[in-house]
């Protein structure tokens, strides 16, 4: 099981926390312009990165709140996890 | 290839066993190939074998980064049924049973393949409405399946528990007896032995390292660690890694990568006659010919490429084992397990082209493609080869998604399956 680090309430186990997908994928902002290629890329394509991943979480059984993290997806470990609006911590450098 | 027959044991057993030769060659990667497959699983090895056999290719090799069948072949719960909802998916999946019920025969290999029914769980009444409209659907389709009460469903498989005072009482159950199991490295080899024996190069411990694409924007090479292979055509059916290798020509996919666990527990004499699956409480169970309960647990929440998951999704499996079986109650688990399996937004596979001329995906298995590896692999190797789909397959397109014409068996089923 995973130890998640709410940046809201500090580390909990993951049965408190739901996934909530890819991170960063912002709703477009004038939809009735968007055609379809537009919005397969919106609601269906994703990175799925084998290595760094940003995505979201969500604290359910716990604040409630969303909040986003920075993952590898070949080791499970966390890099960072952070508030939602805030961008995605640059790590280069910092070992991860 | 040397073929297997009981004259040809008998034979052997006059030598002590000693004439046997090995059922596959090892050979170095030419510099190219008509067509390369990627991915050495049962499906890319039977995508291999079809290409060879039914349209003529022989120069093909199948590239694989480990060993043959290491992937998600070896790791699933080798179920096997066709009683998917939607007429496309009744369609791919019937097809793939069909071909099961002819594949040791058309291999010369026995893949152990058992007919001995899948039975899937009601717990609701919600789980009742949608398995009878489930039997209908597959019945109109001319797939098997039918309805049973809780007492039918006992009497099928004796060990299962239909007292009324469990968390989640069994209200009926649908069971198609077509349906079954087989043996799952068995089929890697199987296909891997009748594709070798056509000129096929398999090459283990290859990984696929870059895609090289020209002018036009065509496949020409794929680069790995084994040195440049050229090939204007590549098939890929690398399961969980199929967003990786499709990026590196380029492509994006509606595919997410989760870790679905299985576990095995101590090997017991025969108990267990059947399948056994219940979407609602997450537990899938069927005992192998070595005795061994082979129990499928639900996918971890997170996306991941590591093969593991959290011990806290097979225990909530196990508590619901131990509830519909309690004889269970006392048995040891041996062994768990991770594997990683590429999951669609609808939950229906992905078989067909790709925006890059000479490129063809076969992805988006998700917790179910072992069923399907005939199926897949037929339908693979033919839109290879005509560079067109299949009927079977057309459905099947990554421009669906695009397009608004899911294959919504996720919203059908109410879980990953």
């Amino acid at each position: 099981m995973l130890l998640i680090t709410c940046p809201y309430c500090g580390p909990r186990p993951e049965l408190e926390f739901s996934h909530g997908g890819e991170a960063h994928i912002a709703r477009p902002e004038k939809p009735s312009e968007l055609n379809a290629e537009d919005w397969t890329e919106y609601l269906y394509l994703r990175a799925n990165p084998k290595g760094l991943h940003a995505e979201r979480w969500r604290h359910i059984h716990g604040c409630a709140r969303f909040f986003n993290a920075l993952r590898d997806t070949t080791t499970d470990q966390f890099a960072a996890t952070y508030k939602t609006g805030e961008a995605r911590p640059d790590l280069k450098g910092a070992g991860a | 290839m040397q073929k297997f027959s009981a004259f040809e044991l008998f034979k052997q057993g006059l030598s002590g066993q000693s004439g046997w030769k090995p059922q596959w060659r090892s050979p170095e990667p030419k510099a190219a190939y008509d067509a390369v497959i990627i991915g050495g699983g049962g499906h890319g090895l039977g995508a291999a074998y079809y290409l060879a056999k039914q349209h003529g290719l022989k120069n093909i090799a199948v590239l694989e980064k480990g060993w043959l069948g290491g992937g998600n072949t070896g790791r699933n719960t080798t179920i096997i049924r066709s009683n998917y909802l939607f007429d496309e998916s009744a369609g791919l999946y019937d097809h793939a049973v069909k071909l099961w019920e002819g594949l040791s025969q058309e291999l010369n290999y026995n893949v152990m393949f058992s007919q001995r029914g899948v039975m899937m769980l009601a717990h609701t009444v919600h789980d009742v409405q949608v398995f009878k409209r489930h039997v209908h659907a597959n019945r109109a389709n001319g797939v098997d399946n039918e309805w049973l009460t809780p007492e039918e469903a006992k009497a099928f498989c004796p060990p299962l528990n239909i007292s009324d005072n469990m968390r989640y009482p069994i209200l009926g159950a649908a069971l198609q007896r077509r349906g079954g199991t087989a043996r799952h490295d068995a089929v890697a080899w199987g296909y891997a032995r009748a594709a070798d024996s056509l000129g096929v190069d398999i090459l283990e411990n290859c990984e696929v390292t870059g895609i090289r694409r020209n002018a036009a924007g065509a496949v020409e090479a794929v680069e790995t660690t084994r040195g440049l292979i050229k090939t204007p055509k590549i098939g890929v059916s690398a399961a969980g890694h199929t967003s990786v290798v499709l990026g590196m020509a380029g492509v994006r996919l509606p595919l997410e990568s989760y870790p679905l666990q299985a576990l095995v527990s101590e090997p017991i004499k025969p108990i267990f006659p059947c399948v056994v699956m219940s979407n609602t409480i997450h537990a899938y169970i069927s005992q192998s010919d070595k005795g061994e309960l082979v129990i499928g647990a639900g996918t971890d929440v997170y996306t991941s490429y590591t093969q593991r998951g959290g011990l806290h999704i097979p225990q909530h499996t196990l508590e619901a084992i131990c509830e519909l079986f309690p004889a269970f109650r006392r048995m040891k688990m041996l062994r768990n397990w991770g594997g990683i399996v590429d999951v669609t937004p609808d939950r229906s596979p992905i078989v067909g082209k790709t925006p890059v001329p000479g490129l063809y995906v076969n992805c988006g298995w998700g917790t179910g493609g072992f069923k399907a590896t005939p199926g897949a692999a037929h339908t693979l190797a033919w839109t290879i080869a005509k560079d067109e789909p299949h009927p079977i397959n057309a459905p099947f397109t990554l421009e669906r998604f695009r397009d608004g014409f899911l294959i919504d068996e996720a919203a059908a089923a109410a879980v990953a399956h």
